[in-house]
C-alpha cells in the first residue's frame, strides 16, 4: 500500500516523480506561503481545474484577511513560520526513536497496541483495520453510502463534491477558512442517500488510505433527506505532531428530517494551535448534534455551530475541555435560529488544572420571525486548583420576542464533603478526585461511543494523577 | 450512698481516650472517652449541639475538625495518623447523617469502587459479576428499588433514600467498627423498622466481628437496634453509661431528667471520676 503523507501527497507517486525529470516540480521544505505553494499542492494532487482556481481565490483571502478577534487571541501565530505541505525528509526519516519519552509513557498507560503507537506518532506504517473496514464498506456501498477521504472524493464523485464543497464555509468566511480552503488535504467526505440510516458510527480511522490526522483536513458531510448518520473523528491518544498549527474545516448538510451527529475527541500535542471552524446547515425537522471533546493542544478554538434555516430544525452541541499546565481550551458553540420554532441546546462542561485556562464561548442569534424557537445554554466549569482559570464569554443577539432562552452558568470547585465522603469509603484521594471529575463530564461521556468513552476516562485519570496532595 | 470506683475492662478495639475537638475557634469535644469492641453496640444519645455528630466525623477523619488533644487507637493503631481511606479500608465505617451528592458517578460504579478498595483490590476492581450478586442481595434485604444502583451518588434521592443508602453501603462494605451518625432522624417508622432489621442481620451475620456505635437524638431506633451500652453527651463530655434500660429512662424524663441527676451527683461528689450509681456509671468532671 502507498505511504500517505498529512498532506494526503502519495509518496511512491512522489518518489517516482522526483527521479523523472519531466516533472518539473521538486518539493523542497521552506516555510511560509504563497501562490506558488498552493500551485503545487493543486498540481501534486492531479486536481480539476476549477479546484486549484478555488485554491488561489481562497489564498488570496487569506492574504487580505486581519486575524479573527471573535474568540481567543491568535495573534501569537506566525504564519510565516510554519510548513505548509509536505517535508518529505523529516517524514520518512522520523523514527521510533524521535517520538517523545513522555507520549510513548501515555501510550503505554493507555494500553494502545504496537502498531497503533507508531501510527499515532505518526511513524512507519499506519494502523491497518482492514478485515474489519472491508465488512463495514461493504454494506455502506450496498446502501450507497459514500465515504471517502476528501482527495479521492474529488476525483470519483466530482459531481456531488463540487456541488456541497464550500457552500457551509465559505473561503471568504474568515481567514483561518480562507487558509484551508488554500491548502486543504485529506479529511472525510460523507454522502448518505434518501432515507438511508447509517447503524454503525462511521470512524474516521476505517476510512480507506487513512492518514494521519493532518494539518488542514477538510470534511465534508451531506445528509439526504431522512437520512442518519454518525461520524467519528479523533482519538484520545495524544496526536503527536511538530505541525505548530491545525486548521481544519467540516462542513455538514443535514437536509429535511434527517439525522447527524458529530463527534471529535482530540488531544493533540501541547504545542499545537486547534484552529477549526465546524458549521452546519440544518433544513426542516433536521437535527445536527456536535459532541465534541478537546484535551491537548496549546489553544484550541473551536465553535461548532449549526444554521437552523427551516422551521422544526433542532441544534444540539456537547462540549468538554480540559486544559492543563500551558493550555488554553477556548470552545464553545454557536446556535442560529433563522427560522421559526426551531430548537437548540448547548451543554459546555470544561476544566481547569495546574495554571490551565478552559471556557465556554458561546453565541446565541435568534433572527426576526424565528418564532416559538428555543434555546437552552448551560456551561460548567470545574477549577481543580487556585493557579487555574476558567471563563464564560456567551453573547446573545436575540432579535424575535416570541422565543425562549436561558443560560445557567456554573463555575466549581471539588468540594471537600465530596472528597471526604469518597475517601470515607476507602477510595484513595486521587481515584476520589478523578471519579468526581469523571462525574462532572458524564453528561458528555454517556453521550461518546463506549470505547471513546472509556479512553477519554481513561485519559483524565492520568492526567489527575497527583491532583491531591 | 457513695459511689465505688469502676474498674478497666480489656482493652477495646476502638478506644477514645480524652478526646478534645475544635471547629474554627469553638471548641466542641472537651475530653471524651470511649471504648468500643468488636460484638458490641453501643448508642451515643445526646441533646442537639452536644458534639455527637463530631465525635462520628471526629473518628472517620473529616478534614474539618481539628483535634486539639487526646487520642484514639484503633485496634493499637493511631488512627488520628490515618487517612479517612485508610481508616474505611481498615474497617472503619459512618453512615453519614447528611451523605454528599456526587454527580455523574453512578451508585454502582461508587459501590464497586469502594468495594474493592476495602476488600484490598489494587489495581483491579472486584470482578463484575462478583460484584452484582453481593449487590443485588443486599437491595434486596434493605428493600431497596434496584434501580437506585443505575441511579447518582445521592444526587435526588429522597431523605429516606440516602439513610438507606448509607446502610447499604455497610452492608457491602462489612465493617468491624460502624457508626451510624443519626440514621433514624427523617426516617418513617416503616424506614426505621427496616433500616434496624438490615443493621440486625448484618451484627448477627458478622458473628461477632462487628461493633456498632449507634448515635441518635431520640429512643426510637433503640426498640429496634438493641444497645448493649448506651452513652449520654452534654457539652462536649459523656455524662453518664448503662445498658439500654438508661435509653428507656431518658424517653421517660428527658434530657432534663438525666441532667438533673448528674446536677445532684456533682455536688455529692467531690473528686472527678466514674460514679456507679442506680446501675449508671456517672463521670464526674468538676
Amino acid at each position: 500500500m502507498a505511504t500517505t503523507n498529512p498532506l494526503g501527497i502519495d509518496l511512491e507517486h512522489y518518489k517516482w516523480g522526483f527521479r523523472d525529470p519531466v516533472d518539473k516540480y521538486v518539493f523542497t521544505a521552506r516555510k511560509g506561503l504563497d501562490a506558488d505553494v498552493v500551485n503545487q499542492i493543486s498540481h501534486m494532487k492531479s486536481e480539476p481545474d476549477w479546484m486549484r482556481a478555488y485554491r488561489l481565490h481562497a489564498y488570496d483571502h487569506f492574504r487580505q484577511r486581519p486575524i479573527p478577534t471573535w474568540g481567543a487571541d491568535l495573534t501569537q501565530i506566525d504564519f510565516d513560520e510554519i510548513y505548509y505541505y509536505l517535508k518529505p525528509v523529516e517524514e520518512k526519516g522520523r523514527t521510533w526513536e524521535d517520538v517523545p519519552q513522555d507520549i510513548k509513557r501515555t501510550f503505554d498507560r493507555l494500553g494502545i497496541p504496537e502498531a497503533e503507537k507508531k501510527w499515532l506518532a505518526g511513524v512507519g506504517a499506519q494502523y491497518e483495520s482492514e478485515s474489519v473496514y472491508h465488512n463495514l464498506k461493504e454494506e455502506w456501498e450496498k446502501l450507497g453510502v459514500i465515504f471517502l477521504d476528501t482527495d479521492t472524493a474529488l476525483k470519483k464523485h466530482p459531481d456531488i463534491f463540487r456541488e456541497y464543497f464550500g457552500t457551509v464555509v465559505p473561503p471568504e468566511d474568515n481567514k483561518l477558512a480562507a487558509l484551508n480552503s488554500a491548502v486543504w488535504s485529506g479529511g472525510s467526505f460523507v454522502y448518505v442517500p434518501e432515507g438511508v440510516r447509517v447503524d454503525i458510527p462511521l470512524q474516521a480511522y476505517f476510512r480507506i488510505n487513512a492518514e494521519k490526522a493532518g494539518q488542514f483536513e477538510r470534511t465534508l458531510i451531506i445528509c439526504e433527506p431522512g437520512s442518519y448518520v454518525h461520524y467519528v473523528e479523533g482519538c484520545t491518544a495524544p496526536i503527536y505532531t511538530s505541525d505548530a498549527l491545525h486548521a481544519a474545516v467540516v462542513e455538514i448538510i443535514v437536509k429535511e428530517g434527517a439525522r447527524c451527529r458529530y463527534t471529535t475527541i482530540q488531544n493533540w500535542s501541547t504545542n499545537t494551535y486547534n484552529l477549526v471552524t465546524k458549521r452546519a446547515v440544518a433544513y426542516r425537522d433536521a437535527t445536527m448534534e456536535w459532541v465534541d471533546g478537546n484535551i491537548g493542544s496549546k489553544l484550541t478554538v473551536k465553535y461548532p455551530s449549526v444554521y437552523m434555516v427551516e422551521p422544526g430544525a433542532k441544534a444540539e452541541i456537547l462540549s468538554v475541555a480540559y486544559a492543563g499546565k500551558g493550555q488554553h481550551q477556548d470552545p464553545g458553540g454557536k446556535v442560529i435560529h433563522a427560522a421559526p420554532h426551531t430548537q437548540s441546546s448547548v451543554i459546555s462542561k470544561s476544566i481547569s488544572k495546574d495554571g490551565g485556562r478552559a471556557g465556554y464561548r458561546g453565541l446565541v442569534k435568534v433572527y426576526p420571525g424565528a418564532v416559538g424557537s428555543k434555546c437552552a445554554v448551560r456551561c460548567d466549569a470545574l477549577i481543580l486548583d487556585e493557579y487555574s482559570r476558567s471563563d464564560t464569554y456567551p453573547t446573545n443577539e436575540i432579535e424575535e420576542e416570541d422565543v425562549s432562552i436561558t443560560h445557567e452558568a456554573t463555575v466549581s470547585k471539588v468540594s471537600d464533603e465530596q472528597l471526604f465522603y469518597l475517601m470515607a469509603r476507602g477510595i484513595k484521594a486521587d481515584e476520589a478526585m478523578g471519579m468526581i471529575v469523571r462525574g462532572f463530564i458524564e453528561p458528555i461521556t454517556k453521550e461518546l461511543p463506549l470505547e471513546y468513552a472509556v479512553e477519554l476516562n481513561r485519559l483524565i485519570a492520568l492526567e489527575m494523577e497527583g491532583s491531591v496532595g | 450512698m457513695r459511689g465505688e470506683r469502676v474498674t478497666e475492662r480489656s482493652r477495646p478495639d476502638l478506644e477514645i481516650k480524652d478526646l478534645h475537638v475544635q471547629v474554627e475557634d469553638k471548641v466542641i469535644l472537651k475530653g471524651v472517652n470511649l471504648g468500643i469492641s468488636k460484638g458490641e453496640i453501643h448508642a451515643l444519645m445526646g441533646p442537639n449541639g452536644s458534639g455527637k455528630s463530631t465525635l462520628a466525623n471526629v473518628l472517620m477523619g473529616n478534614p474539618f475538625y481539628q483535634v486539639v488533644k487526646g487520642d484514639v487507637l484503633y485496634k493499637g493503631e493511631d488512627l488520628l495518623a490515618m487517612a479517612p481511606d485508610e481508616r474505611a479500608r481498615k474497617g472503619l465505617f459512618i453512615a453519614f447523617q447528611y451523605p454528599v451528592a456526587i454527580p455523574g458517578v453512578t451508585m454502582s460504579s461508587f459501590l464497586r469502587t469502594a468495594v474493592s478498595a476495602r476488600r484490598g483490590y489494587q489495581t483491579e476492581l472486584i470482578p463484575v459479576s462478583e460484584f452484582q450478586k453481593i449487590l443485588r442481595a443486599k437491595i434486596e434485604e434493605l428493600k431497596m428499588e434496584p434501580s437506585i444502583t443505575g441511579r447518582y451518588v445521592n444526587e435526588g434521592f429522597s431523605g429516606g433514600e440516602k439513610k438507606r443508602a448509607e446502610i447499604l453501603q455497610m452492608a457491602l462494605l462489612e465493617p468491624q467498627i460502624a457508626i451510624m451518625d443519626e440514621t433514624d432522624s427523617g426516617l418513617d417508622i416503616d424506614s426505621v423498622k427496616i433500616v434496624a432489621d438490615g443493621v440486625n442481620r448484618m451484627f448477627a451475620a458478622a458473628g461477632g466481628q462487628m461493633g456498632i456505635l449507634v448515635i441518635t437524638h431520640y429512643s426510637r431506633i433503640l426498640h429496634f437496634i438493641k444497645p448493649h451500652h448506651v452513652h449520654v453527651i452534654f457539652d462536649g463530655r459523656l455524662v453518664v453509661s448503662g445498658s439500654s434500660e438508661l435509653a428507656e429512662e431518658l424517653e421517660r424524663t428527658g434530657y432534663e431528667g438525666i441532667k438533673s441527676q448528674v446536677d445532684i451527683i456533682r455536688t455529692e461528689v467531690a473528686e472527678s471520676g466514674a460514679v456507679r450509681r442506680a446501675g449508671k456509671v456517672f463521670w464526674v468532671e468538676h
